[in-house]
């Protein structure tokens, strides 16, 4: 069987949907009998709203790989999805990269924008032309946030336009952080969630996300951002390690906490687990999966006269 | 149907140096996993991988295995083949702790994974009928603490190995991550060996498991969720996440895993 029959067939099996069973006492003896140990539809019921994912998945156009995502995406019991920057990747996009990047994510919206929410990809070293993209993209066209990956550190003064009209529009900026090797082995222009906080000093109030809260080295990253009340920090990406989400919970309250998966590279199911796994209220965990990030977009799709 | 329960091939006792633990005591992690319907958890130390006396942890794993793991953790005791007389590691762990298995970390033990002290370790092994795991990465090489993160371990060397042995059985843990998932010609040749299965603790990827069985249908691969220093339920719900058939699905949950217990101990 090829990829492609699997993921159609993804698609058409009804599975049970997990979960919240993490609140059920020891005592209960119930080994589930479904794929995973917790049964029901919970997962469905809850909505998952995802905040970091691109559409990597197998596929003769951009809708068919999005079609490829979204059936995967149903087997765990997400609803919507933010979409940036798709393949192929370029650390120092030009602005024939990021634009070509852009379109594919424009021909996705349309014919998923009832499963997905665009972020346009700039590269602020190219200031002039990321802020017309943020006019085609959002101010004119269908998208609702903003991502900012490796191609400029994100403390420089080529952001703060960007920032500016990011808040006119009411468009949440998603900003990759890592620290990797404590700093030492982050790409040349790639940022970490300290210059995150340099940039949202500057801008207090505008909403930011820190992609990835660091990474590798999160319990850093939300020591970073912690001052930085407008600052949510994004899970995704990382190995599910324990120990992340609860600091996340403990140090910037359940709020400030998105679910985000960093799919197609990485799994659904893993980024996902770490929520359900942590040791964290069942109401923090519906925050994190989908409150917090609707609350987020909510300004964006007010004005973009959509209903989330 | 799965009324085989699940096998989880990649647990943990003790503490990681770096990173706090779901499960404060054995008994916490056998309460989780058996809520989770896992009926058998193949076992090691995290002291196994910094601890210089691998035969104190290796008792103290049997111990607390017996003592605190309510028939589901089982030992895998580790054995270095760099140290001197490790052959009595070895016999230790079949013949007075009864273990079922070993589990290798060549990148914390500082040797490489064709070293031909390892390959004689394996060819001991399979003559005892011990499955062997190896270790091939834990921390994240990103992670904030060079000190303490060993190189990860290539698997394709592995291979040539293996197949030298052709009644040994082995599994590689924590390789299945993306430069080995997303290589289709090196899972076929992990297919091809015959004797070699991979788990999913670190597997990543939408989809991950039908997507290493679309490069390699006949790849053993067995369940795996490297708890706790993993949250268990990242890797359950990856069974749920892949669209699987009911037979594919078993032999995940614990067809592979028996597979390889039966298989070594059948030598």
């Amino acid at each position: 069987m090829n990829r492609r029959l699997l993921l159609k067939r993804a698609a058409s099996v009804a599975t049970t949907l997990p979960f919240f069973s993490c609140a059920a006492s020891a005592a209960e003896p119930a080994p589930d009998t479904a794929a995973t140990a917790w049964g029901g539809g919970e997962l469905r019921r809850v909505g998952i709203w995802d905040a970091h994912c691109h559409v990597g998945t197998p596929g003769t156009s951009p809708a068919k790989r999005m079609a490829a995502l979204v059936a995967i995406a149903d087997r765990v019991g997400i609803e919507r999805l933010c979409i940036c920057m798709s393949p192929p990747w370029f650390h120092e996009a030009t602005p024939e990269q990021f634009r070509a990047s852009n379109d594919d994510v424009l021909e996705i919206l349309r014919h998923w924008s009832a499963r997905a929410f665009g972020f346009v990809y700039l590269n602020p070293t190219y200031l002039r032309e990321s802020l017309d993209e943020l006019e085609r993209c959002v101010a004119d066209g269908p998208m609702i946030g903003i991502k900012l990956w490796v191609g400029c550190r994100c403390n420089r003064s080529e952001l703060d336009p960007i920032v500016r009209r990011a808040a006119e529009l009411a468009a949440p900026i998603l900003q990759h952080t890592w620290i990797k090797q404590r700093g030492r082995g982050n790409l040349p222009n790639e940022s970490t969630p300290m210059e995150l906080a340099e940039l949202s000093a500057r801008h207090p109030g505008v909403p930011l996300i820190c992609g990835h809260t660091g990474g590798g080295d999160w319990a850093a990253g939300i020591r970073a951002i912690r001052a930085r009340p407008e600052i949510s920090a994004d899970l995704a990406g990382g190995d599910p390690v324990y120990g992340e989400v609860e600091m996340a919970v403990r140090e910037l309250g359940a709020r400030r906490v998105l679910y985000g998966s960093d799919a197609s590279g990485r799994s659904f199911a893993s980024q996902i687990g770490r929520v359900l796994g942590a040791d964290i209220s069942d109401a923090d965990k519906r925050l994190i999966l989908r409150e917090n990030l609707r609350n987020l977009l909510l300004p964006a799709l007010r004005r973009r006269g959509i209903a989330p | 149907m799965h009324d085989d329960g699940l096998i989880d091939t990649n647990v943990w006792l003790s503490a990681w140096p770096t990173r706090g633990s779901w499960a404060a005591t054995p008994r916490a992690l056998v309460a989780k996993l058996r809520r989770h319907g896992v009926v058998s958890a193949w076992t090691g130390s995290f002291d196994a991988a910094l601890h210089t006396d691998i035969a104190g942890v290796n008792a103290r794993l049997a111990e607390a295995c017996a003592r605190d793991g309510e028939g589901v953790l089982v030992p895998f005791g580790t054995v270095n083949p760099a140290l001197p007389d490790w052959e009595e590691d070895l016999r230790r762990c079949h013949e007075v702790h009864r273990m079922a298995g070993l589990r290798l970390l060549p990148g914390h033990h500082g040797y490489q994974i064709d070293d031909p002290r390892l390959a004689r370790l394996v060819e001991f092994a399979a003559q005892r009928g011990l499955p062997i795991q190896i270790v091939c990465s834990l921390e994240d090489p990103r992670s904030p603490s060079p000190g303490l993160i060993a190189p990860s371990v290539p698997a394709a060397p592995f291979i040539d190995v293996i197949k030298k042995i052709p009644r040994a059985r082995a599994m590689l843990l924590n390789a299945a991550a993306r430069p080995v998932a997303g290589n289709a010609a090196l899972l076929r040749r992990f297919a091809d060996a015959g004797n070699l299965a991979l788990e999913i603790a670190t597997l990543e990827g939408v989809a991950g498991i039908a997507a290493l069985l679309e490069s390699a249908p006949t790849l053993p691969i067995a369940f795996g969720s490297c708890a706790p220093f993993f949250y268990f339920e990242s890797a359950l719900l990856k069974l749920q996440e892949s669209p699987l058939t009911p037979q594919q699905l078993d032999a995940v949950r614990h067809g592979c895993a028996r597979g390889l217990l039966a298989a070594a101990s059948a030598r």
